[in-house]
This record gives structure tokens, C-alpha cells and sequence, in this order.
């Protein structure tokens, strides 16, 4: 195969100015506030670059990307189709609701995926937190250094390995399974199976995230809480229900917020652990609007779906900020 | 079990707890366990078996990687991206953070719901119009393109990991530097930002990471393989049909050998600067 130089000059030049654009924004509206006096001008001077950039490669594919929902594609020429997308995504139009390809089953699949794994990864990440912040714990440091090492490899490089793991002929996961007898488990061509799979892996990478988060915040509790708990007769699990949880909170809740997020869109672990298999069962709703732009080449379609999958996390967010705002007022 | 004390817990108790830890710990690096077993093994099946530790010690799994035909230029690639992407990132958060910790300004809460907002935005929503745009710029199949949207990508976390920090520095150091005649400036470039040396490494981390590690967006729109990253072509290893788990392995080994050594190095601010951020953003 004839192989072109990967990186032509002109392509070295831009790769370079592109970061250096904000630059020289960020200098002439430097040089324009210290030539004229606003209080505000030194702060838009600072923010400037990265906003600019956040509109430029942010804003503006967001916006070609809300277009595309409104659109049918077809040989390379999109047309106007209104809302049609939204109807037939909505309506469920060709799939029974508990098809596999239909909104409501992925959308079901989803929220069950992100519930559990931030579920599993606050209550592991916090769980092994309590029990190294443990001031006379030896090789505590061995311990979280080692602990920390699933969130250092690349994601897509553990969902490869837990895929070999959960092989049916070669992997781990059975051979395990056939030291206590039980007969070869083909992992992905059930639902409950596959996803205990990708929930598996994900697990498996999330929760030391959890555990520094919470780890971090337990360092800023005062010591003498505790102390003055244990001199009024407070038993453990008192004081860690009404000292521990409450200090934590304004602490793990944005970790828990972002951390679903993240989640709810992890895009990796689903389309390279299981795949969607069976059938397309275990797909989340991200991997399903890309097969749909990437596999089927309905463009329109899967911005449709992708721009419901914001309006879910948006209504998410902004559900949780009133909920952190509460815990904010009840514990200041 | 949380509550620290000033006594010793009793003996048993503490066994229990290096016991739990350990097993733990052994659970946990059992998989990258096998990583290394397979990349030191000349074969190209998966592991199997239950030791967990390398019984060879070939190289061959790494010598084939380095003679393949894009290898070299395919880690290059991965290291332009993910260091620009650093570079600009960093730079860009670093200022824009300062801004938001500093300053009260007309746009200010606006700027930061906006930076939480994009946190939302599905990959895919971007992935249909980005590659529509790279392909009208001619940018497909070019580094420039990735570089592009990686560094958008790590901006907002970025922005808010900085200015959780920066809240937590005390603002009366400024104020002595003010009545000294410092210009806004000085006191960014040499009080602030020295301050910041951890959270500013943690988010470099970060920055790196997203671009290092970034697989389906790189796969989606670098075809030709001479303009690979790395992410992509290990991932042609482990294909459908035919797998070759040797050559995954070391591959995997040596792309994550670099973010394992900055994890350790930094594992100590990685506490301190995630929360700082998560307290205050």
C-alpha cells in the first residue's frame, strides 16, 4: 500500500497555530485593557481564549449537530425533514418498545448501566477510602499506589482485556468458573450475562477515581469531631453517619454528578467489551446513535438521537444541581 | 471502622484489614497481570491458566510491534497529539480558571454553567458534524484535526480542577503584591501559577490523557494507517476473527508504561488537587 507522508508541512503549520489563534487574541485584548480602563477587561482578557475555542470547535459542531437532526441523509445531500427524526425515534416507529432497537429499551439499558456502576464505584471507592485513611494502617501508601493502577490504563486497553477475560473458550473468567464445576458460560450471547460484563469491567475502572475523590475528603475532616464523638460515647457507626457522610457530601456529590455523566456516554467499554451483543441488546444510547451515523449512514437519525441523549442529561443535571443546592443550604 | 483512635485496634483486626486490602489489591492487578504475561510470551493466544506471573521472557512481541510497517510513525503521531494537546489545553484552562476564581464579571456563572453543559454533550453529537467539517477542511487523515478536538475536549475539566485550586489560595498574598505595584499580570505568572504547581501537573495529566488515550474518535476519522494513533492500531490486533494477543499486549504495555510512571509521580497531588476541585467547582 502506498503509504503519503502522514504529516505534510502545511499540516505541521496548522497543527501549531491552531493552539497559537487564542494566543494572539488573548494578546490584543490584553493590549486593548491596559490602554483603556474597565474594571471588567482584565477578566475577559483571561477568558477569552479558551471561550473562543470552546465556541469555535464546541459551539459550532453542536449547532451543525442540532441542524442535523432536523435533516435526512442520502447520498452525500442532506434535506429538511422537520421533526420527522424526533417522531419516528420517539414513536419507536419499526420496533416493538421492548426491541432491542427501540428508544425506551436502550434508554432503560442506560440508566440501569449508569445507575450500577456509580453505585458500585462510590460504594467500593468510598468503602476502601474509610479503611486506608486509617492513620495506624501500615503500607497504607503501598496499598493506594497499587489500588490507583486501573485508573492509569488506557480504558479502551482494559476493555480489551476484560474482553479476553470473559472469553468463552480461552478466558479467565470460565476457567475459574470450571474449578468449581460449572460448564463453560458463554458471556455475551445473553443479556444479563454481557451486561454483568461491561458493568464488570467498568467497575473495574471507575472506582479509584471514587476512592481518591473520597480519600481527599476525608482529609479535610477535623480529627477532634471524632474525638469529641468518642468522649460523648458516640458508637462508629454513629459517628460515621453523623460526622463522616455529611462532610462528604458537598465533596462526592459533584464527583458523583460528573461521574454519571461520564457514564451515562461511555462510549468505550460498551462497543468493545460486549459490542451490543446479543443483538444489540446490551448497546447504551450513545453506541446506539453511532451505529446509526456510522454503520447504517442515517446521519440525520443518529444526530436526532444524540441531540435526546443530551436533553436526558441536561434534565439530569439539572435535577441534581437543585438536589446539591439543598445539601449545600442543609450543611452549608 | 472509620473513626481513627488513639489506641491500636486489637491484633486480629488489623490482619483482617491487611488481608482484605491485599486480596483486593491482588483482584485488582490480576488483569494487568496478564497484560504483561502476554506481552513477554512469544505467542499470539490468550493466557490461560492461573498464574498470574510471566513464565517467559522473549521479546519477540516487542520486536515485531517495532518492525511493523507504520510503528514508529504511528507513535509519533500519538505523541504530537496528546503533547500539543497538553500544551494548548493547560495553557488555555490555566487563564480561563484564574478568571473565574478572581474576578466577578457580567457572564461570569454563565461561562461556567457553559464549560458543565459541554460536559454533556454526547460524543457522537459532535462526531457527525466534526467529521463533516475535517472532511470540507480537508482535514481527515490529519493530525491538526485531532489535536482540534482533543484539546476542546480537556478545557473544561480542566477549567474546573484549576479553579477549585485556585479558590483555595489565599487571597492576601495578592493584595501585598497589589499595594507593591505587581500588574495583574505579574501576580498570575508569579504567584498563582508557582502555587499551582501540583493542581497544574494533575490537569497536564489529565490533558494528556484524554488525548493519549482517546480511541473511537481517532478510528473514526484517521483511515489511512500511517496516520494512526497508537489507541487505533492496537486495537486492529484484536480483531473479530483473528486475534494476535501477544502483539496487543506489548503495545498496550508500552502505551500504558508512560501514564502509569506520571500517575505514580503525581499520585501524591492526585488526592490534594481532585479535591480542592470537587469541594469548591
Amino acid at each position: 500500500m502506498p503509504a503519503p507522508p502522514a504529516v505534510a508541512a502545511g499540516e505541521w503549520a496548522l497543527l501549531f497555530a491552531a493552539p497559537l489563534l487564542p494566543l494572539v487574541v488573548f494578546a490584543v485584548i490584553g493590549a486593548m485593557s491596559a490602554s483603556r480602563r474597565s474594571p471588567h477587561r482584565v477578566a475577559y482578557a483571561y477568558v477569552t481564549p479558551a471561550m473562543l475555542g470552546m465556541a469555535v470547535l464546541i459551539l459550532v459542531p453542536f449547532g451543525l449537530g442540532l441542524a442535523l437532526a432536523f435533516t435526512r441523509h442520502e447520498h452525500g445531500a442532506f434535506t429538511f425533514v422537520g421533526l420527522q427524526n424526533f417522531v419516528r425515534i420517539l414513536k419507536s416507529e419499526g420496533f416493538a418498545l421492548t426491541h432491542p432497537l427501540s428508544f425506551y429499551f436502550t434508554l432503560g439499558v442506560t440508566i440501569l448501566w449508569t445507575g450500577l456502576n456509580v453505585a458500585l464505584h462510590a460504594a467500593i471507592g468510598l468503602g476502601l477510602a474509610l479503611i486506608l485513611r486509617e492513620p495506624t494502617l501500615r503500607l497504607k501508601g503501598v496499598y493506594r499506589v497499587l489500588l490507583i493502577v486501573p485508573w492509569a490504563v488506557p480504558n479502551y486497553i482494559t476493555a480489551l482485556i476484560w474482553k479476553g477475560m470473559f472469553n468463552k473458550q480461552y478466558g479467565l473468567i470460565n476457567h475459574l468458573l470450571g474449578l468449581v464445576g460449572v460448564e463453560p458460560v458463554g458471556w455475551f450471547s445473553q443479556f444479563w450475562t454481557a451486561f454483568a460484563a461491561n458493568v464488570t469491567t467498568n467497575t473495574w475502572l471507575g472506582f479509584p477515581f471514587m476512592m481518591v475523590v473520597a480519600l481527599g475528603a476525608l482529609q479535610s475532616i477535623p480529627r477532634d469531631l471524632y474525638e469529641a464523638a468518642d468522649v460523648d460515647g458516640a458508637t462508629r457507626w454513629q459517628q460515621f453517619r453523623h460526622i463522616t457522610l455529611p462532610l462528604l457530601r458537598p465533596a462526592l456529590l459533584p464527583a458523583i454528578i460528573l461521574g454519571s455523566v461520564w457514564t451515562f456516554n461511555m462510549f468505550n467499554i460498551i462497543y468493545l467489551v460486549s459490542g451490543g451483543q446479543p443483538n444489540g441488546a446490551t448497546d447504551i444510547l450513545i453506541v446506539e446513535a453511532y451505529r446509526w451515523a456510522f454503520e447504517q449512514d442515517r446521519y440525520g437519525y443518529a444526530a436526532a438521537y444524540s441531540v435526546l441523549i443530551f436533553l436526558v442529561l441536561l434534565a439530569y443535571s439539572g435535577l441534581t444541581s437543585r438536589l446539591s443546592r439543598s445539601a449545600e443550604g442543609a450543611y452549608g | 471502622m472509620s473513626a481513627p483512635h488513639a489506641g491500636d485496634p486489637k491484633p486480629p483486626v488489623r490482619w483482617g484489614t491487611h488481608f482484605f486490602l491485599a486480596t483486593f489489591a491482588v483482584a485488582t492487578l490480576f488483569p494487568v497481570l496478564w497484560v504483561v504475561k502476554m506481552a513477554f510470551r512469544p505467542e499470539q493466544t490468550f493466557a490461560t491458566g492461573l498464574n498470574p506471573l510471566p513464565t517467559q521472557l522473549s521479546l519477540q512481541n516487542f520486536r515485531d510491534l517495532f518492525a511493523a510497517p507504520h510503528f514508529w510513525q504511528q507513535m509519533m503521531n500519538s505523541v504530537v497529539v496528546a503533547a500539543v494537546t497538553t500544551a494548548a489545553g493547560v495553557f488555555l484552562a490555566c487563564t480561563a480558571a484564574y478568571a473565574f476564581s478572581r474576578f466577578r464579571f457580567p457572564g461570569r456563572r454563565a461561562g461556567l454553567m457553559a464549560f458543565l453543559v459541554t460536559q454533556m454533550f454526547p460524543g457522537t453529537m459532535m462526531m457527525i458534524p466534526l467529521y463533516h467539517v475535517l472532511d470540507q477542511l480537508g482535514l481527515l487523515d490529519h493530525l491538526a484535526g485531532l489535536v482540534l478536538v482533543y484539546s476542546t475536549t480537556a478545557i473544561p475539566f480542566c477549567v474546573f480542577q484549576l479553579k477549585g485550586y485556585f479558590d483555595t489560595i489565599p487571597r492576601d498574598l495578592e493584595e501585598s503584591a497589589l499595594m507593591d505595584g505587581a500588574s495583574q499580570f505579574t501576580i498570575f505568572w508569579r504567584i498563582i501559577l508557582p502555587l499551582s504547581r501540583p493542581a497544574i501537573a494533575v490537569t497536564a495529566l489529565f490533558s494528556f490523557m484524554t488525548a493519549w488515550n482517546e480511541y473511537i474518535l481517532a478510528a473514526t476519522f484517521m483511515s489511512d494507517e500511517a496516520a494512526y494513533t497508537l489507541p487505533v492500531q492496537l486495537q486492529q490486533y484484536v480483531g473479530d476473527y483473528t486475534t494476535e494477543w501477544g502483539h496487543f499486549a506489548a503495545g498496550a504495555l508500552l502505551v500504558s508504561a508512560p501514564v502509569m510512571a506520571l500517575f505514580f509521580l503525581l499520585q501524591r497531588h492526585l488526592v490534594g488537587g481532585l479535591t480542592a476541585g470537587g469541594v469548591k467547582g
